[in-house]
């Protein structure tokens, strides 16, 4: 597998777990940890193109910090944020500070897989355009 | 409600209204007619006073003319000449052709006897000395009788004058017809029932009353009562009451001519204008009775209608109060639910991944592996949809302020929502203003409302439609309208829908909190949301905000 270039933030173990089942199975090269302060770490030692963020986790450095931090270490990171709190104003919130986008909890992969796609677009470059067509392909059609 | 309580309400103010009304009406109904009786009364009393004194007027005329016609007969013709017959009824000619109503003429000597007589009776040779009478016009020489029978045994009155000659005195003597006189009396009667006659001193009727009682007969007039000048007098103190004499004395004769007016009589006139002054009174009270009972009824009609629709809005307010609490709650719970459902739906997806490998497809329970998965995944959803309305109640508190851009507003929601509309073949479709001023707003709120307006369409397309999100500057306001080409919402739900748990979604599809959070939101903003919808045509919800320009930073 490539070098995973898309990393996902989330403090609910059960969540992340089969999340990342469910993109390893369909070769989506992206990598899991649990907390705001772990990630950050990694994207110091490499940077990824997207990253889904968890805005609430109550043990550490909540998901806007992090973004925040995140956009300091690496302002061409694309982030996507996720919120269980249904609020427009956090998402907002996120937006201003300089997220993609952002989803409601509970997701469908399919609306977080379309979000990833975009987000690779976005990030410009002639790979980044090629895993996001690949990603697409996976959609259901229509 | 206490239908009883309404009830009892409603009389009191009926009997009050009635009382109130009634009493003023009856008392200026009773003042008015005694006035009026009074008032008749009166003019009945100056009637027959003037009727009276009149009268008596025309009965001394009368008298005091054939007094003096009989005197100058008298003066003018010695005994010898008046003894003869001849003389004696060429006079009576002359006498009724001057003057008329004399009966006979006679003449009689001072010793009473009846020297000559022309007339209807037999009365030649009487003598008279014996006649009371005789005696009167001897002693005083002019003399008008009471009515009495006399030799003729029939009632009547004479007139007698004394004429002396030389040392002779002698006496003429004239009957007045008593009808012709008793008919001069007669026409001082008034209207049907008014009388007028004659009585002496002793109140005996010198004529023939018209009602009650017979010539020569005592009347129920007391002659005493009456003075000197015209007087009227109460029939109580005669023992006729409601009726009224006037009596004059006459000049000539010692007699009181009586006018009398029955009040109670002539008022029956006045009972028939009574009788419709009553009828228009009735009339009145009953248009009065009517109109109250009307008036209350409607009264308290409206005011059981008015509590009903206070109980109604407190029993909302209690409602609302008890959403407010279970907003908070659901807000404390809600992240705690998101994050469970989270991981409940990512489980059934990698579930779903796995049964697409093929040893488990060629499962005999596939199919029910597969089919509880997706009802997993339903369920799943119906949760999150109630969360989520919930704490979009939740949070509908007070709005923040700060500077706004609709237009961006719309295109955030439309991101959010489009690809969820595309998988339903709905497009959304945005015609913007670009000229659209800033305002200052909650453009969270905002954008909840329209996201909710959005997501409210999509629902009521289902599949294949249009969605279109206008924006437009509207005088002082900022007009945003969500329209789509769904099925419409039937007029009677219409005014409906903007009402708290008002829903047409399938159970667990919709909470029916949507639309009853938009339009407060809307309404704290101080805009209002309205909705035009023609079934089969689609449905337009409109919201008018007002621009408040945000301060310069």
């Amino acid at each position: 597998m490539d070098q995973p270039n898309i990393l996902v933030v989330d403090d609910e173990g059960d969540f992340l777990e089969t999340l990342m089942k469910r993109l390893q199975r369909r070769n989506i090269p992206a990598l899991g940890c649990s907390s705001g302060e772990e990630a950050l770490q990694l994207i110091r030692t490499s940077p990824f193109d997207v990253v889904v963020l968890d805005i609430k986790m109550p043990g550490g450095m909540d998901g806007i910090q992090t973004l925040k931090e995140i956009k300091k270490v690496r302002p061409e990171t694309e982030v996507i944020l996720l919120t269980g709190h249904a609020s427009i104003e956090t998402g907002m919130e996120g937006m201003q500070s300089g997220a993609y986008d952002y989803l409601l909890k509970p997701i469908l992969l399919e609306n977080l897989l379309e979000k990833m796609a975009q987000a690779l677009e976005r990030r410009g470059g002639a790979a980044q355009r090629a895993q996001s067509e690949r990603i697409r392909s996976l959609l259901p059609k229509g | 409600m206490d239908k009883h309580l309404y009830s009892r309400l409603q009389t009191k103010i009926i009997l009050l209204t009635l009382a109130v009304s009634f009493t003023p009406l009856l008392l200026l109904g009773v003042m008015i007619y005694r006035q009026f009786a009074a008032m008749y009364v009166e003019k009945i009393r100056e009637q027959i006073h003037f009727r009276a004194e009149s009268r008596a007027d025309a009965v001394d005329l009368f008298l005091a003319e054939r007094t003096a016609i009989l005197g100058a007969i008298a003066d003018t013709h010695s005994l010898a000449e008046m003894a003869r017959e001849e003389t004696l009824a060429s006079c009576l000619a002359i006498m009724n052709a001057r003057a008329g109503a004399f009966v006979d003429l006679g003449v009689i000597d001072q010793h009473g006897t009846q020297l000559a007589y022309v007339g209807p009776y037999d009365l030649a040779g009487k003598n008279y000395y014996e006649q009371p009478w005789f005696g009167q016009v001897m002693s005083r020489g002019v003399h008008i009788s009471d009515v009495y029978l006399g030799f003729r045994r029939l009632p009547h009155f004479i007139i007698a004058v004394r004429r002396q000659e030389g040392q002779r005195n002698w006496v003429l003597r004239a009957t007045i017809d008593p009808e012709l006189f008793g008919r001069i009396v007669q026409v001082g009667q008034i209207g049907k029932t008014g009388d007028a006659f004659v009585v002496n001193r002793e109140g005996i009727l010198q004529t023939q009353p018209r009602h009650s009682g017979n010539i020569l007969e005592p009347s129920p007039v007391r002659p005493t009562l009456f003075g000197k000048q015209t007087m009227t007098v109460d029939g109580a103190l005669l023992g006729r009451p409601g009726v009224l004499y006037a009596g004059t004395w006459l000049k000539s004769a010692d007699w009181l001519l009586v006018v009398s007016g029955d009040v109670e009589e002539d008022l029956a006139q006045l009972f028939s204008a009574r009788t419709i002054q009553t009828l228009i009174i009735v009339g009145g009270m009953l248009a009065i009775v009517l109109t109250t009972i009307f008036t209350t009824r409607t009264l308290v009609r409206q005011m059981i209608q008015a509590e009903t629709r206070l109980r109604e809005m407190d029993a909302q307010l209690i409602q609302t109060d008890k959403l407010a609490a279970l907003g908070k709650m659901a807000a404390g719970v809600a992240h705690e639910i998101n994050n469970p459902l989270a991981v409940i739906l990512q489980k059934t997806g990698w579930m779903r991944d796995l049964l697409e490998e093929e040893d488990l497809r060629d499962s005999p329970n596939f199919r029910e592996f597969r089919d509880a998965v997706l009802k997993v995944e339903e369920h799943v959803e119906r949760a999150r949809k109630v969360v989520h309305d919930m704490l979009g109640y939740a949070r509908r508190m007070e709005p923040r302020a700060e500077a706004i851009e609709v237009n961006r507003i719309i295109d955030q929601t439309v991101d959010i929502l489009k690809n969820y509309a595309r998988n339903n073949s709905i497009d959304i479709r945005t015609e913007l203003d670009p000229a659209l001023p800033p305002t200052t707003g909650d453009g969270a709120q905002i954008q909840q409302v329209i996201l909710n307006l959005v997501n409210n369409a999509i629902d009521a397309i289902g599949r294949n439609g249009l969605i279109v999100i206008r924006s437009e500057h509207a005088g002082d306001a900022i007009r945003i309208s969500v329209a789509d080409n769904g099925p419409g919402i039937p007029e009677h739900l219409q005014r409906k829908v903007f009402d708290p748990f008002f829903t047409t979604k399938n159970t667990g599809k919709g909470t029916g909190l949507g639309l009853w959070i938009s339009y407060t939101i809307i309404e704290k903003m101080g805009g209002t949301m309205t909705l035009q919808s023609k079934p089969g045509e689609g449905t337009t919800f409109t919201i008018t905000l007002p621009i408040v320009p945000p301060p310069p930073q």
